[in-house]
């Protein structure tokens, strides 16, 4: 197998070489091991070309091996499922794993687009903001097309996303961010404490850097330490383990978000098995033991592959027994960068020299190195590197200044330790540099979070243990859990001394800070020349930091060298703070089922499935679906379904299904002077059995609804809402009370969902009526007359409330049962009506009798309009108090001159009127200041054979029969209009009342 | 030194050694004739166009953080000018004119892009409202057109057409709407500002507001009293608290706006796209990055930061229109705090105190403004008086009621 | 943010609806148009400490008032809107 595998060392790693497992980048077929990513995969395969970069298409490979990665970035997967700017390093191998390289055509390693290197004296920070300026019309059509196309890495999916995803909710004592040696002490600790503790890691295994290290604890490899701890966690009742989670946000009050990967490590999910989980995690407190990302050092071609993190060289080499190259160079400012010098050596590559950039390494490192034969160079650096698509020699400058080139293909760069702060910072907290540790550590933490291990800049490993398990007890005694005795496990702390050192001053080539974005020392320093100072203003003007790798490597190097730009300390030039999320996350998670048809709940009525098997058209209504016309066989399209409704209504009867309506019960000794302070009405004086129509006004004046207002008894009422305004109106009704009139004995019940409701409308619907509630109700004029309510039965047996009452003009009903029998009452209805030339009717021809009838509706009721441009004016009570009154009159609001209701019919009566058209005086000239109002609802009216419609127009009352342009130019219309009363059908009410 | 693509070349030669700042770091004086405070977007475009077409040069813009530093540096970079209020469209395009020349006046590339805007509408009843606020921005001579659902589907081809729970009836698109380059504009105003004398102070809060016998006199600052005869307030979500210091009570709530951004990818969307079955807006920038945003968090707020609820919903809305970007990773979010008015709208206008300016209201439509915003702003502090364009925007049109509501939502800032 | 409601113990702000500033006193009927146009659209709009409506929509539906420091977003105190005008909780 290892000869399909040049890489692979023989033995060791933490894969399983019983299950190889075969995979394919940029077509070419490989084989890798369970346990492998992608780029160790590719890597023990001797690939290590696998991106370019975003402005000048470098070749670059796998700078680091976990979720920091700017360089290896891939298209995985395909069709639906692919996801572009993929980690290789932590894209967990599977069987049949596709992936492709991105950014670069024609292919990844002859890529045409690296010509941009050429023009890099030109392709500078910042460049474009001055140039691409003339002629000002070039940019759509010509700069920016070029611009757009070159920019993005990968390619997104252009079909929908065949994966289900989930939300869900975990409550803790205790969350612990990370599961290497600090997490798990700490974990460890509040758990044996009583705790309920979560414990999440983005890795498949516990263990952190221990997976990636040599290191000891209690005389035995670390890894077998963390898989002890990580056993006793899962058997105990109180601790959630969470592998493959990355916790990516921190919010107020302790609110933790996290991405559980629950199957990005398979082919694609198994069925009914969701490919990722947020988590919304609740915890009391927090231990945050992220651990340390190793920093880059800028200098000349520290970008090509072959270039790489010294600690990821001792990852590949440990967990993945991969040898990333056979002669390597450490370069390092750092204790730890030596250790991987040691781990290539154990590994049988041979290591051409260690260069320390600082003069005078720990003499121990020294000695240890010459016992070896270790070449060192201390007080050099690395000034250039050599080798087209992969590494193949460096250039060091001795301390004398002389230089010298060594071959190798690796080149393993520690910088030193930059601790993993990013959740420490979410609430907006900076964080500080410490000079004794050359790293920015957590500034001030928001309440309840603690920081333990590298992530606080302990980076050693005894005292990340200690560290770890005394934040647990600590945090589990926050909690109220009095801590268990703990006895630490030996370790110990390994050197670990690091330099402020960042770049190398002359370089040769580009000197990279951020890889993927292509920042150069060079960018950074003529950022600070031209004046952009601000560590803030850097950033944006140069990019850094802004790709996907959220300046994980770059940010810290980039403002040490702004800072040495602008002849600051780097604690006064200051950092950047971290945002959510840590990592990348996928939108879809952050959805989960909330998609689609289910992004918000449907509201049925009772008698929805009754109008489904009717024919009926549904239309969305805020959450409900309402029936918006009854298709007949034979009618050709909804205009003749909605006439012959309309028209049945005025000739016979209609039932029409009114349950989405608001309904509200006012009960209480003080239900009627409540009634009278939050309508414009005088409501108290309404008798017992009797209605009146209400409006109610927002304490600025304008109209906020209407409805009925029902007196069932003396302290009952029964009030109806328009649909839309249900959840809103009921509110104000309990800010009203519970806030303004808090002393009053009123108290309110939505029962929108408890009844069912009809309308039942049209000249023989007193006949349709009187069937259903029987002979025993008198429903004449007289006893029973428009604007009445009763509690009645229907069929003898199911309780009901009546209401005469009628939006379509003609004698109607509201009919209501209790919501289970509403299914029942509409086939009862239709069955007994049908002799009367019942046809039920939906919201359109809903819309068409209320037109005619001039009555306001959604259209009108804007937000805009106050009860006088309604024509409502009358319904403002002057006798009392009430919401609304007093700003109701200002100025602007009884401006006689203001746009008033009326109606308008086509001056020839064929054409057809359309809402939202605005008037103008015939022959005005189509300009905003000669405007005069619009069009707020039309409709065709069968009675009337003509298109009609309601609208607001300047001083319109005074304006009827006169004629007004319906100017509509976005539908290209432009008609002529008679101003007429807004009542098209019956003004004096006869039929209402009849 | 003037930008330009000879400029560029010759610099390259000598490796971009050679470029002057942008903008000088000068000291305070102890008295300027104006002083702006905020070196946001407005306030730098307020000093721009008072140096530039008022002559007013002594003149400073004094900034507590860095330039730009406000709602500048943090939005979703729309510019449009499809409003309904007469007293808001005029305006806004206006502001969208000198946005179509900014870029060669400042002599600064801010990647004006007039890809479109596109508003979708999910019922009859707001196709309606969309043909009455496309009509009124053609009575404006704005540019408008109403597209049918074939017509978004042809121009929009990721849209979810087929499953939405909420359907896609229409659109109102404005051609002439697009993005900017967010940054470039604050640095672009804050170099014109500089080469023409004006003094950019930042790292310089402002503390109190001295004034005397019912005239401003000058401000407090972390950096001494600086005098001044006239004093702008373009403070955007501070705006009440500074107004306090001279004793002013604003029509104001200061709410978190949240916005995201997401993995740069090769180009998936031309428009802008804005949802009308809730609140939400996306673009691609030319960088890749999905751009995107929706509601406040609700809650009156100072911190730049929201929480959960409302990212879950905004990302809802983005996967009810484009169901293909699922798999796309967010990078990074962050929010802005909005100084929401009680209608919606601006205010730019004089106070009751003498030499005292305010411009503040903006709202979520604070960036598209900027031009406009500025260049109104210094029209009223120059001729102490407000400029036609701005005239709706007064302090106590809350008193007469000449509100500029246009959604109709009311005295309630977080529904605006 | 989670929000102690005194009835239904801490729950996320998503259950609560926000209305501005808690201004408990609304002005007679016939008090001036300055005192109705100051209740109506004026804000102290705090940048620290400050009193806030907020209603227990998704829960219990009583309107609080709810001390809460506008920077930290630390909820420092919350009362039923009720309790504070003596109607009695």
């Amino acid at each position: 197998m290892n000869g399909a595998q040049p890489m692979r060392l023989a033995a060791g790693g933490a894969i399983d070489r019983a299950r190889p497992l075969g995979f394919t980048f940029d077509g070419r077929a490989y084989a890798g091991f369970a346990g492998d990513t992608l780029a160790s995969a590719l890597l023990a395969n001797g690939v290590r070309l696998m991106g370019r970069s975003f402005k000048y298409h470098r070749p670059r490979g796998p700078w680091g091996a976990g979720a920091e990665e700017p360089n290896a970035l891939v298209e995985l997967r395909t069709g639906a499922r692919r996801e572009p700017n993929t980690r290789a390093t932590v894209i967990e191998l599977f069987d049949g794993l596709v992936a492709q390289s991105q950014n670069r055509w024609p292919s990844l390693r002859f890529d045409v687009m690296g010509v941009n290197g050429l023009f890099a004296p030109i392709f500078t920070a910042g460049f474009y903001y001055k140039t691409f300026m003339w002629p000002a019309s070039f940019w759509e059509k010509l700069y920016e097309p070029i611009i757009r196309r070159a920019a993005g890495l990968g390619r997104a999916a252009r079909e929908p996303d065949p994966d289900e995803y989930d939300r869900s909710h975990l409550f803790c004592d205790v969350l612990v961010i990370g599961a290497g040696p600090a997490g798990l002490a700490a974990a460890l600790a509040a758990a044996r404490s009583g705790a309920r503790v979560v414990l999440a890691d983005e890795d498949v295994r516990p263990g952190g850097r221990l997976l990636a290290e040599a290191h000891e604890i209690d005389s035995a490899p670390g890894v077998l330490w963390a898989e002890r701890v990580a056993g006793e966690l899962a058997g105990m009742a109180n601790v959630t383990l969470l592998a493959r989670t990355t916790v990516f946000g921190l919010f107020d009050h302790g609110a933790f978000a996290a991405l559980e990967r629950v199957a990005d490590h398979l082919p694609e999910p198994a069925p009914h098995q969701v490919r990722q989980r947020l988590w919304r995690i609740q915890a009391r407190r927090a231990v945050l033991a992220a651990g340390a990302i190793e920093r880059p050092i800028a200098f000349g071609g520290n970008d090509r592959p072959g270039v790489m993190a010294a600690s990821a060289v001792r990852a590949y080499l440990h967990r993945w027994a991969v040898l990333p190259g056979r002669r390597g160079v450490v370069f390092t400012a750092s204790d730890d960068g030596w250790r991987t010098a040691d781990a290539l050596l154990a590994a049988g590559a041979s290591v051409e020299a260690v260069v320390d950039a600082r003069p005078d390494p720990p003499a121990a490192l020294m000695r240890a190195a010459g016992a070896r034969g270790l070449r060192v160079h201390a007080g050099a650096q690395v000034v250039g590197t050599h080798g087209h698509l992969g590494l193949q020699a460096v250039d060091v400058r001795l301390p004398s200044g002389s230089s010298l080139g060594i071959d190798c293909d690796l080149l393993a760069v520690s910088g030193g330790w930059n601790p993993t702060v990013h959740l420490a910072s979410h609430q907006g907290a900076k964080p500080v540099w410490d000079a004794a540790l050359a790293a920015f550590v957590p500034g001030r933490l928001p309440e309840g979070l603690a920081v333990a291990g590298a992530a606080a800049g302990r980076f050693t490993l005894a005292a990340c243990l200690a560290d770890g398990a005394e934040a647990g007890r600590a945090a589990a005694s926050a909690c109220g859990h009095a801590a268990a005795p703990l006895v630490l496990p030996r370790a110990a702390d390994e050197p670990a001394a690091q330099a402020a050192f960042f770049h190398v001053p002359g370089p040769r080539g580009k000197a990279f800070v951020d890889f993927q974005n292509d920042v150069t020392v060079k960018d950074v320093k003529q950022a600070a020349r031209e004046g952009y100072r601000s560590v803030e203003h850097a950033k944006r003007y140069t990019t850094l930091g802004m790709a996907t790798d959220q300046g994980k490597t770059a940010n810290v190097v980039g403002l040490a060298i702004l800072a040495e730009a602008t002849g600051r300390s780097i604690e006064a030039t200051g950092t950047t703070i971290f945002r959510p999320p840590y990592t990348p996350v996928a939108m879809g998670a952050i959805v989960g089922h909330h998609r689609g048809r289910d992004f918000r709940p449907a509201r049925h009525t009772p008698m929805h499935d009754w109008a489904a098997e009717n024919g009926a058209s549904f239309v969305e209504v805020g959450p409900w679906y309402r029936a918006q016309w009854y298709a007949r066989p034979g009618e050709k399209g909804w205009r003749d379904s909605v006439d012959r409704e309309a028209e049945a209504v005025r000739r016979a009867v209609g039932v029409c299904d009114v349950s989405t309506l608001g309904k509200i019960e006012v009960v209480g000794r003080d239900a009627a002077a409540f009634l009278d302070f939050v309508y414009t009405s005088m409501i108290s004086t309404l008798p017992v059995g009797r209605v009146r129509y209400g409006l109610m006004l927002r304490e600025d004046g304008l109209v906020f609804d209407d409805g009925t207002c029902a007196r069932m008894g003396p302290e009952r009422f029964f009030i109806t809402t328009t649909t839309a305004n249900a959840g809103r109106v009921m509110q104000h009704l309990e800010f009203c009370h519970q806030v303004l009139k808090p002393a009053m004995d009123v108290s309110f019940l939505s029962v929108t969902d408890r009844w069912a409701q009809v309308s039942i409308a049209g000249p023989r619907s007193r006949d349709l009526v009187a069937m259903l509630v029987g002979p025993g109700v008198d429903l004449s004029t007289a006893a029973f007359p428009h604007m009445s309510a009763a509690e009645v039965e229907v069929c003898g047996q199911v309780p009901a409330r009546l209401f005469r009452l009628s939006f379509s003009g003609e004698m109607a009903y509201e009919l209501g049962v209790p919501a289970d029998f509403g299914d029942a009452l509409m086939r009862h209805i239709m069955q007994v009506g049908a002799p009367l030339g019942l046809v039920p009717y939906g919201t359109e021809a809903l819309s068409v009798l209320r037109v005619e009838k001039g009555h306001p509706a959604g259209g009108e009721l804007n937000g805009h309009t106050t009860a006088r441009d309604l024509g409502l004016g009358g319904m403002m009570s002057r006798k009392k108090d009430y919401v609304g009154r007093r700003l109701a009159e200002r100025p602007a609001f009884t401006d006689p001159a203001r746009p008033i209701l009326v109606g308008f019919k086509p001056v020839d009566r064929g054409q057809e009127l359309k809402s939202g058209a605005h008037f103008l005086d015939p022959g005005a000239e189509a300009r905003i200041e000669n405007d005069q109002g619009y069009m707020t609802s039309v409709a065709f009216s069968p009675a009337l054979g003509h298109s009609i419609g309601l609208g607001l127009l300047a001083r319109g009352r005074e304006r009827i029969g006169q004629q007004v342009r319906a100017y509509d130019p976005v539908r290209n219309r432009d008609i002529v209009v008679e101003v007429c009363h807004p009542v098209f059908i019956d003004p004096e009410g006869d039929r209402t009342r009849g | 030194m003037r930008y330009s693509v000879f400029s560029l070349i010759r610099n390259a030669f000598s490796g971009h050694t050679d470029w002057p700042a942008a903008w000088r770091e000068p000291e305070p004086r102890a008295y300027y004739d104006t002083i702006i405070v905020g070196g946001g977007g407005h306030g730098l475009a307020t000093a721009y166009y008072l140096a530039k077409e008022h002559g007013v040069t002594d003149l400073a813009v004094v900034e507590k953080g860095y330039l730009g530093s406000g709602n500048v540096g943090r939005n979703t970079t729309i510019i449009r000018s499809n409003y309904l209020m007469p007293a808001n469209t005029g305006f806004y395009e206006w502001s969208l004119k000198l946005w179509e020349g900014l870029e060669q006046d400042f002599n600064f590339n801010a990647m004006v892009s007039q890809r479109g805007v596109l508003n979708l509408f999910h019922s009859d009843a707001q196709r309606d409202a969309s043909a009455r606020r496309g009509n009124a921005m053609r009575l404006n001579g704005v540019d408008a057109e109403l597209l049918d659902r074939e017509q978004v589907r042809r121009m929009v081809p990721l849209l979810d057409m087929e499953n939405a729970r909420f359907p896609v009836k229409g659109g109102l698109l404005q051609p002439r709407g697009g993005t900017v380059r967010h940054d470039a504009v604050a640095w672009g105003y804050a170099r014109g500002a500089d080469q023409r004398g004006v003094d950019l102070l930042q790292n310089c809060e402002v503390t109190g507001i001295r004034v005397q016998d019912g005239r401003v006199v000058g401000v407090e600052t972390t950096r001494g009293f600086i005098g001044a005869r006239r004093v702008g307030l373009a403070c955007a979500g501070h705006s009440s608290h500074v107004a306090a210091m001279a004793g002013l009570r604003l029509p104001i709530e200061t709410h978190v706006l949240q916005a995201f951004v997401s993995e740069g990818v090769k180009p998936v969307l031309d428009q802008v796209v804005t949802y009308g079955a809730g609140h939400f807006y996306i673009s691609q920038s030319d960088k890749g990055g999905l751009v995107f945003g929706g509601d406040l968090d609700g809650y009156n707020s100072y911190a730049q930061r929201g929480n959960m609820p409302v990212v879950e919903e905004v990302m809802e809305m983005g996967l009810q229109l484009f169901p293909a970007f699922s798999r796309l990773r967010y990078v990074r979010q962050w929010g802005g705090v909005m100084d929401m008015s009680m209608d919606g709208s601006p205010i730019i206008d004089r106070t009751p105190i003498a030499g005292l300016y305010l411009n503040c209201g903006w709202c979520y439509g604070g960036f598209k403004a900027t031009p406009a915003s500025g260049w109104c702003f210094a029209w009223t502090i120059a001729k102490d008086e407000p400029h036609r364009l701005n005239a709706g925007f007064r302090l106590d049109r809350f008193a007469t009621g000449h509100v500029i509501d246009e959604k109709g939502a009311g005295t309630t800032p977080n529904l605006h | 943010m989670r929000i102690p409601c005194p009835y239904c113990g801490e729950r996320g702000n998503e259950e609560f609806l926000y209305l501005g500033s808690a201004v408990l006193e609304r002005p007679a009927p016939d008090a001036s148009a300055e005192a109705w146009v100051d209740y109506v659209h004026m804000r102290d709009n705090p940048r620290g400490p400050g009193a806030e409506f907020m209603q227990h929509v998704q829960g219990c539906r009583a309107w609080l008032i709810v001390r809460r420091d506008t920077l930290t977003h630390a909820i420092l105190s919350v009362a039923p809107a009720r309790a504070a005008r003596g109607g009695g909780a």
